[in-house]
């Protein structure tokens, strides 16, 4: 190797994929909740395209994220001239595309696992007196937690091997927005192929210590 | 208890927006092919070392994204292509500046066997002997080398090895599959053999109809174009050329 291992797609990915799923957790908890508590017209519908993004590969809908906020989209204009924010060719952009793409792991997980809370547990908590964010706080999120986090341990997974849709709205620029995985792709298509092994392995070794310690911190016990 | 773990989350987290940022990013921004990226990367120096006091980054993907990034606002300099059709759908959308358009380096196309090969292949017409069962070619609908593979064969001898091809989705792919035996042939471009030297053999280079040339231009809507303009004439130049043949690269 000519120079010494660059580590800052190391750093990247992880800022990268930490709030992606932080993001993630956010929209998927909230609206798998509702997709398992509220009925309404079209409710399975709304959860089927909400699930697109896995579905779709991740270069078309890279393109979609890029016609939605890049500075010509309707959105990526409404941001530029309102707020002064860009997201394409950032890695507040990849971090964007992460989250989009992974959204689906925990939204599905945390819909299975609310749906799987005895409501008789709630409502004992009721009649003891506990009003609704009591019940959420203590109650029903403990009870479904292990499957909450075993979605949200999937999407870290996700947004760190994620390529398609960021190489599409971050762009592959080194220094700035390549991630690890880009950072491989960047090795393989320029032949060297002794950078990609190395880059794969620390990928592959930052993920697995990343999974256990995660899933060891927010493991809960009660 | 969940209190506590989500404080510690959001700390992480916090940690992460603040982790030191690599470049300011206010630097001349080229997108160029992803083949081209070890040579760029060279070109990048020199130009900067050339030209005190400005930074150049670079973007690498297919060239097809690339332009559908550029379309959509991305806030390119400078546009490098792996093709002609890319560039000229680019110049027709007036997303380039046209008079900024030039060639600025060529490849060939060649055959290439794994390096173990015991086929004997000699020349693009003995791909149609019975004992040849696989070869690779980029998918000529997404992959300029596959359209110029196609081309070099001629439509009777192309039509007689279609049910032996394996379409790639990139030439470095049809080159990996070359390199691990995968197949018996592959056609890649020389730049792509030049660094698999240990893996595959060179048979045959193969006559293209028109000559494989990679066009740069000016970005239209870059706010850098002497700049960016100045990058594209310093691709052609010598200290570009050098760093090109080392990777391959040149008619």
């Amino acid at each position: 190797m000519e120079a010494a291992l660059d580590l800052s797609p190391l750093l990247l990915t992880l800022k990268v994929a930490l709030l992606a799923t932080l993001l993630a957790f956010a929209g998927g908890v909230a609206g798998g909740f509702v997709l398992a508590r509220a009925s309404f017209l079209g409710k399975e519908t709304l959860d089927a395209i909400l699930t697109l993004p896995m579905v779709l590969p991740p270069t078309v809908l890279g393109y979609y994220l890029i016609v939605l906020i890049g500075r010509n989209g309707a959105l990526g204009r409404w941001l530029e001239d309102r707020l002064g924010i860009s997201l394409i060719f950032t890695w507040q952009g990849a971090v964007v595309a992460a989250a989009v793409v992974s959204f689906p792991l925990i939204l599905k997980a945390a819909r299975a696992a609310f749906e799987g809370v005895d409501r008789n547990l709630e409502n004992a908590a009721r009649t003891l007196g506990q009003g609704e964010p009591a019940v959420l706080l203590r109650v029903t999120l403990p009870l479904a937690w292990r499957g909450i986090l075993a979605g949200t341990l999937l999407a870290l997974a996700r947004a760190m091997g994620e390529f398609g849709a960021t190489l599409m709205v971050a762009g592959n620029i080194p220094g700035r927005t390549q991630t690890l995985s880009l950072a491989v792709y960047d090795a393989v298509q320029s032949g060297n192929d002794a950078l990609a092994s190395t880059l794969v392995l620390i990928t592959s070794a930052t993920c697995v210590v990343l999974l256990v310690s995660s899933s060891r911190l927010l493991q809960v016990r009660y | 208890m969940i209190r506590k773990r989500l404080v510690l989350l959001l700390c992480l987290a916090a940690l992460a927006v603040l982790a030191p940022r690599a470049h300011a990013g206010d630097a001349l921004l080229v997108s160029a092919a992803a083949s081209l990226s070890a040579a760029f990367k060279e070109i990048g120096s020199a130009f900067a070392a050339a030209n005190p006091g400005v930074e150049v980054s670079f973007n690498f993907a297919a060239s097809g994204a690339l332009l559908q990034q550029i379309e959509r606002g991305a806030p390119v300099d400078v546009f490098a292509s792996a093709d002609q059709e890319t560039m000229d759908r680019a110049q027709e959308r007036g997303l380039i500046v046209a008079g900024s358009r030039r060639d600025f380096t060529a490849n060939r196309l060649v055959l290439v066997v794994p390096a173990a090969s015991a086929l004997g292949l000699k020349t693009p017409a003995d791909l149609a002997r019975p004992e040849v069962r696989r070869i690779a070619i980029g998918n000529p609908a997404l992959v300029p080398a596959g359209r110029y593979a196609r081309d070099a064969l001629g439509p009777a001898l192309a039509q007689t090895l279609a049910p032996r091809f394996v379409h790639a989705e990139s030439v470095r792919q049809a080159l990996q599959y070359a390199s691990l035996g995968e197949v018996d042939a592959a056609f890649v471009y020389a730049s792509d053999a030049a660094g698999a030297a240990d893996k595959v053999r060179v048979v045959a280079t193969l006559q293209t109809p028109r000559p494989i040339a990679y066009p740069a231009a000016v970005v239209a809507a870059s706010g850098r174009q002497a700049l960016a303009r100045r990058f594209v004439d310093f691709l052609a130049g010598p200290q570009a050329r050098s760093a090109l043949e080392r990777h391959g690269f040149g008619g």
